[in-house]
């Protein structure tokens, strides 16, 4: 299924922006919401964009996700620019975002109704195929035999799962992540933690992980990187380089607790450099 | 269980009390049948004067449901075009406010002229009340759609019309409902005003003719009728309305989840 992605793989990067930059507002009212900014990511590799609030993380996602349009720069997705091409994106948000209207069931086959070349036979295989496919997936996160429930049933971290299991249903080879565990409370957020990376490992989407959560970042990603706010840019790059599947034990090894406190200074200087600034 | 099951003996003895206490007012002060007839000299006109009558109210019933559906109709496209095109709200708003604010009384007579007399302009009349109270819901309803509601679907690479279909739509319907309960009652009064002004059957000309022969009863069977077919309607849109939006109920709890 993802056989042409992968070939491309071998010339072009998943995620190419090249020079982008986004402002709102014009003349003196201008406000650089991201300078100008590159960032390559490969096919397969799990990226997380750390930084203070207002740092131009969440731009970056809307881009690639095609709801913002770059100012100044180019977004390839894929090798071809942003909109001119059919790649599937999932995407989870900090908020679930189900639909009220429908229950847990057709809010997860959403995505099914609307991609291609699921759309096409959707109405054939809603009662089957695809039925089977998100029950597959809500025991996946935990959620089996939650199906019928509304979203105003489940508590925030039920619906949160849920929200992941219809970001990825339809199998994207591109993986959007708005902080979407953090709304939820510790022990939720761990255990997301560890479901995110077994869906990870199991089918391998380009996946870029916007949060504030350096723990959460190093735990889940192969690569951070750190961003700096006002104007906003990406400041330090750096891989992560432990040994998957991750455990919350990682967490506590003085690698891991290094990684996260080097980039914790990072944020902090970046932050400060920003207050002599303004 | 028992604390709905007194709600409800409550307010139905509070409606029965309203008609009992204009019967012994009424009574009372020897209210004379030509200025306020009694409830019950009502029923029993409607009773002995069924056969008279209901031809007149099957007129009416009819009209108002071919007028309300063509309202609904043309009501959920301009809404939808409305609010999902600025340039389509900056155009139809002002004509829209100006056309309902026209008393539709004085537009009877032009769709008799256009039409003639009789079912025709009576439907059109129910239509055109109908009309503004949906579009101006739909086209909240729209606007009122949560940007993030549609991220997820622009994200998915849906097109405008999925978007509408599956998000815009469905989020709209409380509000569509809550104006259909408003519209399914004002095409009734624009039917009987069609057919009190230009029209040889339903219950407007009916009681038209009851009351030029001080036929007072008559006109309050009349009036009994109408209120009977409003409520009904509205009934049936209330039901409707629980089982298709029972969802936006829970709204506040929607809020607080995202």
């Amino acid at each position: 299924m993802n056989v042409v992605p992968q070939l491309a793989a071998r010339t072009e990067p998943a995620i190419k922006l090249e020079k982008v930059g986004v402002s709102f507002g014009a003349g003196a009212h201008e406000v650089t919401a991201l300078a100008e900014t590159s960032l390559r990511v490969g096919y397969g590799e799990f990226v997380a964009l750390v930084g203070p609030s207002g740092c131009g993380k969440s731009t970056i996602l809307k881009l690639v996700a095609g709801t913002l349009t770059a100012s100044r720069g180019y977004v390839f997705v894929a090798g071809r620019e942003i909109g001119a091409n059919q790649v599937r994106i999932g995407m989870a948000f900090q908020n679930p975002t189900l639909l009220p209207w429908l229950n847990i069931r057709d809010n997860i086959m959403l995505p099914l109704k609307i991609v291609p070349p699921f759309k096409r036979s959707f109405a054939q295989k809603r009662r089957t195929e695809y039925l089977d496919r998100v029950e597959a997936s809500l025991a996946q996160v935990g959620l089996a035999g939650f199906g019928d429930k509304f979203p105003w049933q489940l508590s925030g971290g039920m619906q949160q799962r849920a929200s992941l299991c219809r970001a990825l249903i339809h199998d994207p080879t591109l993986l959007l992540l708005d902080e979407p565990f953090g709304a939820l409370d510790q022990f939720t957020r761990e255990e997301l933690w560890e479901i995110m990376q077994t869906l990870w490992i199991d089918k391998r989407p380009t996946v870029l992980l916007v949060t504030h959560d350096l723990k959460e970042a190093a735990y889940l990603a192969s690569r951070i990187c750190v961003m700096q706010a006002r104007p906003g840019r990406i400041v330090d790059d750096s891989p992560v380089p432990f040994a998957r599947p991750r455990t919350i034990d990682v967490s506590f090894a003085p690698d891991f607790v290094a990684l996260t406190q080097r980039l914790r200074e990072r944020i902090v200087a970046a932050r400060a450099v920003r207050e002599t600034a303004s | 269980m028992t604390e709905t099951v007194r709600r409800r003996i409550l307010s139905t003895a509070c409606i029965i009390g309203f008609f009992v206490a204009w019967e012994l007012l009424c009574l009372l002060f020897h209210v004379s049948d030509f200025v306020l007839p009694r409830p019950s000299q009502v029923l029993a006109t409607l009773w002995t004067r069924f056969p008279a009558i209901w031809p007149h109210a099957l007129q009416t019933l009819t009209t108002t449901l071919v007028g309300f559906g063509l309202g609904i109709v043309i009501g959920i496209l301009l809404g939808a075009l409305i609010g999902s095109s600025k340039l389509a709200y900056d155009v139809a708003y002002p004509l829209l406010v100006g056309f309902s604010s026209i008393p539709k009384v004085a537009v009877v007579p032009i769709f008799v002229l256009w039409f003639g007399s009789g079912t025709v302009p009576a439907v059109l009349t129910a239509m055109i009340m109908c009309i503004f109270p949906i579009v101006v819901n739909v086209a909240t309803g729209l606007a009122a759609t949560e940007p993030e509601l549609q991220d997820v679907m622009r994200t998915l690479r849906a097109t405008k019309f999925e978007i509408l279909w599956n998000v815009g739509l469905p989020r709209t319907m409380p509000y569509f409902f809550a104006s259909l309960k408003v519209a399914a009652t004002l095409a009734f009064v624009g039917t009987v005003i069609s057919e009190t002004v230009a029209s040889n059957r339903g219950i407007g000309n009916l009681m038209m003719i009851a009351s030029s022969s001080f036929d007072v009863p008559l006109v309050f069977a009349g009036l009994f009728i109408l209120a009977a077919l409003g409520v009904g309607l509205y009934a049936i849109f209330s039901l409707i309305e629980s089982r298709v939006t029972g969802w936006a109920v829970r709204s506040d709890s929607f809020a607080a989840g995202g």
